[in-house]
């Protein structure tokens, strides 16, 4: 699928009656070919924004380019953009060969030529066998496919994905998302993706749109998000972070010493001026040692602890407040009440520029 | 100033421009043809009738004399009395009748629960005027009930004498409105809140006083207030019973007596639509923000308890005595339609088919008309319910929800009312082959299609409701074009809801008589509703007209099972 097509977001607005804004001054690109995330809370305009690319929503203000051509006015019908909808929306009176020739039929193709490419797509996600089956007598993993394979058929230059995996039990979300990037990466489609799920985007995502409150909060890749959070919001939405307030001292134009309590770090200052700032914290990153340890950044006692199988999360009270501190239950373990150390390098730390605003 | 600096920048940035959801042609001509569809054979009418009542006639100028002329006069003061009295009455009857099915059938481990639920529709389906004579045969002065009593124990109890005759025949009549209501908010309360109140500390008198009253109050009160307002508004009931001093008779005997230009009966009118407003009212607060659907997913109703053998007995007498007295508006109506004489005497003489045979020879219009009227009725019903819930529900139409409450104010027109507005409205314009345009047979069907819309709408609206709104996303996502999404995925999938408000608008077009009344203008055009008025009216047709009340109950009969099995297996397919 060489038609792979750019999806691009200038300045685009989208109110729903007065005062009440969905998308606020969004611009964005979308590289030909890659798959995009866009994430963030229920309410945050991810999936409005989705919709409007697709043509079901239509911007107050502001242009959508599909291919460097502006489709802002245009119908769904007329967009070469296919949709997996959150609910599949298989039609319920069709076979699952009809739904998934549906497109084809349509736009008029020969019905010979329809059906061979509804079956080959019915076959390209493994459902050979099913077409005349009623959606209602599928499993909401079939569904999923049949709905899948009802927008590839059509070949289109877009595929968009409506929290497609939401509606999913967790064993089965991790396969269908790991088939998903799959097939965009065999067809090199390019496929613009709703999720609330943090780990679904870290997992499948070239680029990931993080979105809050009608705006971009940050995008970058997934080890962008995750190294540099923008803000705590992003901190706090893309995996999970200890908020620790600290003094930053710029070195040079890239790096500052932060001072958390008594200890010192070298860390890129993304712009922040001299004096408090704060900083996130990985659980991951953290290190748990002896109370009397001579490499201790911080002094702290367990006052929770949770054994979660592979991992143990423990809540450490420290000056500084509540760490949560997530660790390996390899090895000893500390009890609730115990005294413990806490020490943290580059890896897993990073200022918030963002840290100002509201959360 | 301001619209200087916002040309400028638009200059500056000429990237970005308002744009609105693209109004289709399709669409706004649909609102433009449903709108006045409703403009015409709606408000026109009712507005004339209003006009007229507050018109001077020679100055043409507003004037409260005609109402000063209809509270002077005692024959209009009496019937609005009578009217109110009746209404009144008819609710507490009809209470009467319900509380204890309802209660029954939701307290206790009753097995007679479908027995009741069966007691709560059959009387729906047959007009109350075609069951009325019947009445009076049984339980009239020397009908069979007080000739028995009178050989057993010389009484003579006055059920049917003037106004107790109306709301009799009333109460037996239309009391399932309160039992369904009544039964639907009883089985709505969780059992989980009676349990908490006696959890903590309610019970008894107390338990039901606080909690189980208010929680059912909306119910009653909703289904109460229809009772009022249908009695109130109804004119072939006491016309047969021959019960003139009420306000619905005197409109219609003042306007077919005197003339059009009478302007007492459009007063009068005037009174039965503020009723029906006020009523409606009453029963929209009733219900408003009390919503006490309490039921969280499965278990539903109080906790039912297990009657004593003594209770069990009492229960059972009761509601047989109950379903004799729903059942004999039908059984009276049967036997009179074979019975060859039928008087002074507690069952006929004799029986005969013979009124069968009149009916179907010489009268089959009747019948012919019925279902050609009431399924043009029907059918506009469905177009416009489905038109309206599409442009309100879906295109999301500014205005859209205007042609909803619009024909959802038909509620609160009295067909009479809606009859006389035609009458008035369309009386002075002249169809080609030089008759009136009242006087031509589709004005009736128009007329029934206007009663009916709100009960179609509802059905169609709700069936929109069930459609999800993304599976036409997903059609018009893959290339399909508006109108072949409405054609081919929305009203396939609406099938059911659609039929069902086909059938529930046609089954109660098909005995409605007080618009048809007023707009009938000879019986070659009149439907069967009129025919059996007419028959009635005379000892000879009696038998006759009886034979055409069961012809009637039949189809109604029919129609309400044919719905009924349409929501069954529409039921069947959503949860499959």
């Amino acid at each position: 699928m060489s038609r792979a097509a750019e999806v691009r977001f200038e300045r685009v607005w989208k109110r729903f009656g007065a005062g009440n804004v969905a998308v606020r001054d969004v611009s964005f690109t979308v590289p030909a070919g890659t798959l995009c995330t866009l994430l963030g809370p229920s309410g945050c305009g991810k999936t409005t924004t989705l919709r409007m690319i697709a043509g079901l929503e239509y911007p107050s203000e502001g242009r959508v380019l599909i291919g460097g051509r502006d489709v802002s006015a245009l119908p769904p019908a007329e967009r070469d953009v296919s949709m997996v909808f959150q609910s599949y929306a298989l039609f319920p009176h069709m076979t699952v060969l009809e739904n998934v020739c549906y497109g084809l039929t349509v736009s008029r193709r020969p019905k010979r030529e329809a059906m061979g490419a509804g079956r080959a797509a019915l076959e390209s996600v493994g459902l050979a066998g099913f077409e005349a089956r009623l959606p209602s007598e599928l499993s909401g993993g079939q569904q999923q496919r049949v709905a899948v394979a009802r927008a590839l058929v059509l070949e289109p230059s877009v595929l968009l994905f409506d929290e497609p995996l939401s509606n999913l039990d967790a064993r089965l979300r991790r396969k269908m998302r790991e088939e998903i990037r799959d097939l965009q990466q065999r067809l090199g489609v390019t496929v613009v993706y709703v999720t609330h799920d943090q780990a679904e985007a870290l997992a499948i995502s070239d680029k990931i749109i993080v979105m809050n409150q009608a705006v971009i909060a940050q995008e970058g890749t997934p080890r962008e998000l995750y190294a540099s959070p923008a803000s705590a919001f992003v901190a706090g939405f893309v995996g999970e972070a200890n908020r620790i307030p600290a003094r930053l001292r710029r070195l040079d134009d890239v790096d500052a010493e932060v001072s958390i309590g008594e200890a010192r770090l070298v860390l890129p200052h993304r712009g922040l001026p001299d004096g408090p700032a704060e900083l996130a914290l990985r659980p991951e990153a953290i290190a748990l040692l002896g109370p009397a340890d001579p490499a201790a950044m911080l002094e702290g006692a367990v006052s929770k602890a949770a054994y979660l199988g592979g991992v143990i999360e423990y809540t450490v009270a420290t000056p500084l407040g509540e760490i949560f501190v997530v660790s390996s239950s390899a090895g000893s373990a500390p009890g609730a009440g115990d005294a413990v150390g806490l020490s943290f390098g580059r890896h897993g730390a990073a200022l918030l520029p963002g840290s100002r605003e509201a959360p | 100033m301001s619209l200087a600096t916002t040309q400028a920048t638009a200059a500056i940035q000429p990237a970005p421009r308002a744009r609105r959801w693209p109004a289709r042609p399709g669409e706004v001509v649909a609102f433009a043809l449903v709108a006045l569809f409703l403009l015409v054979f709606l408000v026109v009418p009712v507005v004339t009738v209003v006009t007229v009542a507050f018109q001077d006639r020679a100055t043409g100028g507003f004037t409260l004399a005609h109402v000063g002329d209809f509270l002077a006069n005692d024959l209009f003061r009496t019937s609005f009395l009578n009217s109110l009295y009746v209404s009144l009455m008819s609710v507490v009857v009809a209470s009467l009748i319900a509380l204890p099915l309802a209660y029954f059938t939701t307290r206790f481990e009753f097995r007679g629960a479908l027995l009741v639920q069966t007691l709560g529709v059959l009387p729906l389906i047959m007009p109350p005027f075609a069951g009325a004579v019947a009445m009076t045969l049984l339980f009239g002065r020397t009908g069979s009930v007080n000739l028995l009593l009178g050989d057993a124990f010389d009484i003579n109890i006055p059920f049917m004498e003037g106004l107790n005759g109306v709301i009799f025949v009333q109460s037996v009549h239309y009391f399932p409105f309160i039992l369904l209501n009544l039964t639907a908010s009883l089985k709505n309360i969780d059992r989980a809140m009676e349990e908490s109140a006696q959890n903590l500390g309610a019970h008894g008198f107390r338990l039901f006083r606080r909690i189980v009253l208010p929680l059912a109050m909306p119910g009653y009160v909703a289904g109460a207030s229809l009772v009022f307002i249908k009695v109130f508004d109804d004119l072939a009931t006491p016309l047969l019973l021959n019960v003139r001093e009420m306000l619905a008779p005197q409109a219609y005997l003042r306007i077919t007596s005197v003339g059009l230009e009478d302007p007492i009966g459009y007063v009068i009118s005037v009174v039965l639509i503020l009723f029906s407003v006020l009523s409606l009212w009453v029963s929209s607060l009733a219900l408003r923000g009390k919503d006490y659907a309490t039921v969280q997913r499965g278990g539903g109703g109080l906790a039912r308890r297990r009657m004593s053998r003594g209770q069990a007995v009492a229960a059972y007498a009761l509601i047989l005595l109950i379903l004799a007295l729903v059942l004999a508006p039908h059984v009276g109506l049967f036997l009179l339609s074979i019975a060859t004489i039928w008087s002074f005497a507690p069952l006929p003489d004799g029986y005969t088919m013979a009124h069968y045979g009149r009916v179907f020879a010489e009268s089959s219009q009747f019948i012919t008309n019925t279902l050609l009227y009431a399924g043009l009725a029907g059918l506009i019903d469905v177009i416009l319910g489905t038109t309206i819930a599409y442009l309100v529900l879906r295109a999301r139409m500014a205005g859209a929800r205007w042609l909803d409450y619009a024909a959802m104010s038909a509620l609160a027109v009295p067909g009479l009312v809606l009859g006389i507005g035609y009458l008035r409205t369309f009386f002075g314009i002249t169809l080609p082959d030089g008759t009136s345009l009242a006087a031509f047979w589709g004005v009736i069907v128009l007329a029934l299609a206007v009663r009916r819309l709100p009960y179609a709408l509802r059905a169609c609206t709700a069936a929109l409701q069930q459609v999800s709104a993304s599976l036409e996303e997903a059609a018009e996502n893959l290339g399909a074009r508006r109108l072949r999404v409405v054609r081919r995925i929305m009203l396939p999938l609406m099938a059911g809801g659609i039929a069902a408000g086909f059938v529930t608008s046609f089954a109660t077009a098909a005995v409605e008589l007080s618009a048809t009344l007023m707009l009938v203008q000879s019986s070659n055009d009149a439907p069967l509703a009129y025919g059996l008025y007419v028959f009635m009216q005379s000892p000879a047709g009696r038998g006759a007209g009886a034979a055409l009340g069961i012809v009637a109950v039949v189809i109604v009969g029919l129609s309400t099972f044919l719905s009924h099995l349409i929501a069954e297996r529409g039921g069947g397919r959503r949860s499959a």
